[in-house]
């Protein structure tokens, strides 16, 4: 267990691509951290340096407060779980698993012990004589996973290592992989793409763009003020609604219709000092079906009227899709994140909204709806930048 | 496979039974000669009408073949030994580092595989006289390791390439140093690979004539290929196809027991399961 300290960390790589630039980060001892962001933003570089994989261009790297950039890997005493699981395919399980301790030295009846103390944990217990070749992709997860847990590292350092599973694998993994962490209570940076993962594994959440970090937060604290368009488009799902928007005096113009800011938009953007056009962001649940709410209820908020693309009922509530007339929102940070997403959203004719209405929604596909939002969770972002205007810490 | 029809499945056996006569007669029809009484040598017959082991005898009886069998088995074995243990580093570092000149160094060694041996063979001549190692084993064993390097190195390559890097990093991770990596991850997965090299390097060897002719001048290190050529008959007059049949016959046997050996542990497939996808 180890506290983990990446100061103005940075790695350009021979080829001069400047992956991972100035990253600060501390983790705490026993803390789950997670990296997100989109392909090539540098999770994985930054993860391979603080395991010892990759050099470290310049910045400190210190674990318990010890410089440890120029150790090899074998002396950080880290452990680290593969997105391929990398089992050594001429061992068996067992074997697999008590390579790390039989490299330490460590005597026979200890291995024996600890090898079967992790199989249990993972249950593997019956496979330990199977090899890896014979088994399945959960199985082969876990058994990666237990070469990490058998001696007890400073910390575990998992890179992606769950995207190989199919759903359902996954969400059972992802609940053993909290567990274990949990019980054994070791430092864990654990990189991914999934939402879900990002969302329910860590304590932090670490999100990186272009090799830059964009914002360091609890999931819930990133979710609610995202610093920037990037961080608020790329955390959720479905994720947030953006429109263009226009600020007049204390008012918003929108394709959502015009309405007034509330109090403590007007005063956050007041201290920003914000331009006249701006991104309006605006997440799914914070729109409701307007004819399940009585008046004190719409008080808070505006309505407008569309037509219903497509509606998705989840059993629980239902996603309503509308297409609004007028200009899409348009900054880089958008771009780079459709991209991500693999969406190409060229259904160019207008902006694209998602929303979440309550189960018992009366709209249906193909026929108009009036819709509510909830004026005081949009958030204004700076469509050169990026910037919130209403982030608040 | 087994929806082959009946007839599909005669048509395959026939062909294998062809393709197996067409490889195989002229073996068989060695060994028979090497059974037969020089009267009846030259009859045509494919079974030996007279059995004799008398060419077997011959050919123990006398040192030069002793001496050329045990100068081709000590000279095949040293030479694919250094070429394998040298192409297996050289491989490594070419499939696993990004060093400068690294194209360079694959080129030229494919073009020395390339190069007419024969061209060769007056220069290496009159360097070996001139520097002591005509008719001795390393005369023969340098070249021997100079032209099966590139053969090691390529096959080899192709090895080592198919072994996924994640899991040397993996070994890192779990605390072993390079060379631990290389002895218990690497090394082992490439077992494959190096039999497969050891065993035609051995061949190429093994089956060498035009070094082994050129280059000896004695018994001293005189391989069985080069022998063979001076083998006589027991006078003048005698033909001495029927020692030469037996000599053949002997000597292939080395090598069938080498590939037999080597072959049990070329197991196919031996990553399969390391990496997902
Ligand atoms: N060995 C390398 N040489 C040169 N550039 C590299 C190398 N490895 C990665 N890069 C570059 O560094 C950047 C970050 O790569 P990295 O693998 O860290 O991304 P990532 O965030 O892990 O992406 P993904 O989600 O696709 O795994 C990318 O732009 C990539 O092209
Ligand atoms: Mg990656």
């Amino acid at each position: 267990m180890a506290e983990i300290v990446l100061d103005k960390v940075s790695k350009q790589y021979p080829d001069g691509a400047l992956a991972v630039s100035d990253v600060d980060l501390t983790i705490a001892d026993g803390e789950f951290i997670i990296l997100v962001g989109p392909s090539g933003c540098g999770k994985s570089t930054t993860l391979n340096m603080i395991a010892g994989l990759e050099d470290i261009t310049s910045g400190e790297l210190r674990i318990d407060g010890e410089r440890v950039n120029e150790r090899a890997p074998k002396d950080r005493d880290i452990a680290m779980v593969f997105q391929s699981y990398a089992l050594y395919p001429h061992m068996t399980v067992r074997e697999n698993m008590a390579f790390p301790l039989r490299l330490a030295k460590v005597d026979d009846k200890t291995v024996r012990a600890k090898v079967d103390e992790a199989a249990r944990i993972l249950d593997l217990t019956q496979h330990l004589d199977r090899r890896p070749s014979n088994l399945s992709g959960g199985q082969r997860q876990r058994v990666a996973m237990g070469r990490a847990i058998v001696r007890d590292p400073k910390a575990f350092l998992m890179d992606e290592p769950l995207s190989n599973l199919d759903a359902k694998l996954r969400v059972q993994m992802r609940t053993s992989v909290a567990k274990i962490q949990k019980k054994l209570g070791t430092t864990t940076v654990y990189v991914t793409h999934d939402q879900t993962e990002a969302m329910t594994l860590g304590d932090r959440v670490v999100v990186m763009r272009g090799g830059l970090v964009q914002q360091i937060g609890s999931p819930q604290f990133l979710y609610e003020q995202p610093v920037n368009l990037f961080v608020a488009g790329f955390i959720g799902s479905p994720s947030m609604n953006f429109v263009p928007a226009r600020l007049e005096n204390s008012s918003v113009s929108s394709p959502l219709g015009n309405f007034p800011l509330t109090d403590r938009i007007r005063t956050l953007l007041e201290d920003a000092d914000a331009p006249r056009e701006v991104i309006m962001g605006l997440r799914p649940e914070h729109f409701e079906d307007a004819t399940l709410l009585d008046d004190t209820a719409m008080s808070g908020g505006a309505t407008f009227e569309s037509t219903v693309d497509v509606l998705e009922s989840m059993g629980s509530d239902k996603f309503a899709y509308f297409t609004l007339e007028g200009e899409m929102a348009t900054s880089a940070e958008l771009e780079e994140l459709a991209a991500d997403a693999g969406a190409s959203d060229l259904s160019a004719d207008g902006t694209q909204i998602i929303t979440r209405l309550s189960a018992s929604s009366q709209a249906k596909e193909g026929h108009p709806a009036r819709i509510w939002f909830d004026t005081d969770k949009i958030h204004l972002f700076d469509p050169h930048n990026g910037r919130n205007f209403t982030y608040a810490d | 496979m087994a929806a082959m029809t009946t007839g599909a499945k005669a048509r395959w056996t026939l062909l294998d039974i062809i393709v197996v006569i067409y490889a195989l007669v002229p073996v068989l029809w060695i060994v028979s000669l090497s059974f037969k009484t020089p009267a009846t040598l030259t009859d045509g017959n494919f079974i030996p009408r007279e059995w004799t082991l008398q060419n077997y005898a011959d050919i123990f009886s006398t040192t030069t073949f002793l001496r050329a069998l045990g100068n081709s088995i000590g000279i095949a074995l040293i030479s694919t030994l250094i070429a394998v243990v040298l192409g297996t580093m050289a491989a490594y570092a070419i499939a696993r580092l990004e060093f400068p000149g690294k194209r360079a160094l694959v080129g030229v060694s494919l073009l020395i595989a390339m190069f007419p041996q024969v061209s060769l063979v007056s220069p290496l001549f009159e360097m070996e006289r001139s520097l002591g190692l005509f008719d001795t084993w390393p005369g023969l064993i340098l070249p021997y390791i100079t032209f099966a390097l590139p053969l090691a190195i390529y096959t080899l390559s192709a090895f080592f390439r198919e072994i996924p890097w994640e899991l040397e990093k993996a070994a890192k991770m779990d605390g072993a140093t390079p060379a631990q990596a290389f002895r218990r991850v690497i090394a082992p997965l490439a077992a494959p690979g190096v039999f497969t090299t050891a065993i035609l390097v051995f061949i190429f060897c093994w089956n060498d004539f035009l070094f082994a002719i050129s280059l000896t001048s004695t018994e001293a290190s005189r391989t069985v290929p080069a022998a063979l050529s001076f083998f006589t008959g027991s006078s003048q007059f005698e033909d001495p196809t029927g020692t030469i049949s037996a000599a053949a016959v002997v000597i292939t046997i080395p090598i069938i027991v080498f590939v037999l050996f080597f072959q049990r542990r070329i197991v196919a497939g031996l990553t399969s399961g390391a990496v997902k996808g």
